[in-house]
């Protein structure tokens, strides 16, 4: 099981509280889906989304506010302080995006708004790269989670960059790691958690789903799926075919 | 025959004393504001009587019932324009088309030639589209106008000073009536009017985007409405540079002149919501209240208003009703 910054957290599935149907559905989807921690903008709504955090709050399930739509390192600063007063934790998803059209974050901002916000007592998750270098930056001024992105936000392409994903891992044995971002179907939450990753964070997938309940029970049972198979130590895949039953004996030419 | 106080003259105040008067029944209404105005998160409506298009995110009940808003409103109003939907996506965005299809029923595919016929100043633009022949549109804060003018020639009284005695008394304020509703919430809306002479279009124009949904719709004499955001805040003030610039680059990818328009109005208002995002009707004690209509002010009053007015006349509990009578 993942410790976040000391917490366990069972479920393998974080799961984004936007653009749902309604909030009813929101609700159902999440009690589908078991997921454990439910990430919360707030910069959008200026201070009048009480109403909807309450809602989510009342979903039972732990907060990680983020600083989704902040496009510079002040505003995700200022957006991380009004989330912890208005959320009463020190978690924050680290959001600062650097481009528009791929909302691609601003890695060079994110590490210096990471660094800021460790010093402040924040317990970051930040939004990155699968960059190797980017991500030791990162835990080098204070991260002690990191949350790599499959394919840019909303897109549902998958796992892009599988390569850089796996040696991620490899690198950081010790380290929480979530797939976040990209994800668009249950094979791509149960491939990253083959790959040994800790959780995956997702939205669209489920929010836009023409069932958004039912997808967020597959995308549940995937990443159980995969995390199982992780701990089950996958054989191996091999170019020749390797018959289970016993061929000694038996005629090869018939 | 019995008479009825209405609070609150929103739509679904409006909508309510007109299906009531309909019916023969006497009609008080009571508004603290004097007249139709900026209060009223119904002023800052689209319009559109969509409820195909709708159905791509919201639940069976919005179609079914939104199919009898255009009707209702042309009898109430004569108002109603009946020329359908176009729905378009750029080139990119494609597949967005594919998906609302799906979710949508009553539409027609449309190549580059069907939306050269459909909508001329728009020929060359899109390479296909789905047109909604069923759906309509109108003017709200014409068609509230005239709904109120009718009322008033028919005997209904609108009062600013709420008197002390009526047999029933129904609840149409919207947000204003929250703090008798603990699950109603504000979804902020922001939307904008524009002048821009060069353009004509016969319908309402809805162009998905992953981010950044846009509809226009004509009111005629080369005005345009634009809307809208929905954000889950009940922050009442002006509307935000980025919101209004989102609106905005959506209105020129759809058409390059709207760069060229005048801006007449920014606006912004709070739309009253349950978490079903649904309508409900509620009884307690002598007070209905007939609230939550979402983004669906002008498709599912009347659809509220009937229902309303059933439960009113013979106790019955309509569908949108949440509980027995206590």
């Amino acid at each position: 099981m993942a410790l976040f910054y000391g917490v366990e957290v069972e479920s393998p599935l974080m799961l984004g509280t936007a653009r749902y149907p309604s909030p009813a559905v929101l609700a159902e989807a999440f009690r589908a889906s078991g997921a454990g921690i439910a990430t919360v903008s707030l910069r959008r709504e200026q201070g009048g989304g009480q109403d909807f955090w309450a809602l989510v709050q009342s979903l039972g399930v732990r907060i990680l506010p983020n600083t989704a739509g902040c496009h510079s390192l002040r505003e995700a600063v200022t957006t991380a302080h009004m989330a912890r007063e208005l959320f009463d934790t020190p978690w924050i998803k680290l959001e600062v995006i650097g481009e528009a059209d791929s909302l691609q974050p601003d890695v060079f901002a994110l590490v210096e708004a990471a660094r800021i916000l460790v010093e402040e007592g924040f317990e970051v998750f930040p939004y990155c790269t699968e960059d190797l270098v980017v991500c030791g930056r990162l835990l080098d001024v204070g991260c002690r989670v990191l949350m790599p992105w499959g394919a840019p936000i909303g897109s549902g392409l998958g796992l892009n960059n599988p390569y850089g994903l796996r040696s991620l891992r490899a690198h950081f044995p010790e380290v929480p790691l979530v797939v976040d971002a990209g994800i668009g179907l249950p094979s791509h939450a149960a491939r990253a958690m083959e790959m040994g990753y800790d959780a995956v964070l997702l939205n669209s997938a489920v929010a836009l789903a023409g069932d958004p309940v039912g997808m967020a029970r597959a995308m549940a049972l995937a990443a159980e799926a995969g995390r199982a198979a992780f701990r089950a130590d996958p054989m191996e895949p091999r170019d020749m075919a390797s018959p289970s039953t016993p061929v000694l004996g038996k005629a090869f030419l018939s | 025959m019995s008479r009825h106080l209405i609070l609150g003259a929103g739509v679904m105040g409006l909508a309510l004393a007109a299906e009531l008067v309909a019916r023969g029944h006497e009609v008080e209404i009571h508004d603290p504001a004097p007249d139709l105005g900026p209060q009223a998160c119904s002023w800052w409506a689209g319009g559109m009587l969509a409820p195909f298009c709708e159905r791509e995110a919201a639940e069976e009940p919005v179609l079914r019932l939104g199919l009898e808003a255009a009707g209702w409103w042309e009898r109430q109003t004569g108002l109603v324009t009946r020329r359908g939907t176009l729905v378009l996506a750029l080139g990119r965005d494609r597949s967005e088309l594919a998906r609302f299809a799906r979710r949508t029923s009553g539409h027609e595919a449309q190549d580059a030639e069907g939306i050269a016929t459909l909508e001329p100043d728009l020929a060359g633009r899109f390479a296909g589209g789905l047109y909604f022949p069923e759906e309509a549109h109108l003017s709200p804060r014409e068609a509230l106008r005239e709904l109120r003018r009718r009322l008033t020639a028919q005997g209904a009284r609108f009062l600013s000073e709420a008197p002390a005695e009526a047999e029933s008394l129904i609840d149409c304020r919207g947000l204003a009536a929250r703090e008798a509703l603990a699950d109603l919430r504000g979804v902020r809306g922001e939307m904008l009017i524009l002048r821009c002479p060069e353009i004509t279009l016969s319908r309402p124009v809805r162009l998905l985007h992953p981010r950044i949904p846009l509809y226009v719709v004509p009111r005629g004499e080369g005005v345009f409405m634009l809307g809208a955001t929905m954000i889950e805040s009940d922050r009442p003030g002006p509307a935000t540079a980025r919101s209004v610039l989102e609106l905005l680059s959506a209105a020129y990818a759809l058409h390059p002149a709207f760069g060229e328009a005048e801006i007449l109005e920014i606006g912004s208002g709070v739309r009253p919501a349950f978490p079903d995002n649904l309508p409900h009707l509620r009884r307690e004690g002598r007070i209905l209240t007939a609230n939550g209509l979402h983004r669906h002010g002008f498709l599912l009053s009347p659809a509220m208003a009937r229902m309303a007015a059933d439960h009113l006349e013979t106790g019955a509990i309509p569908e949108f009703m949440d509980k027995a009578p206590s």
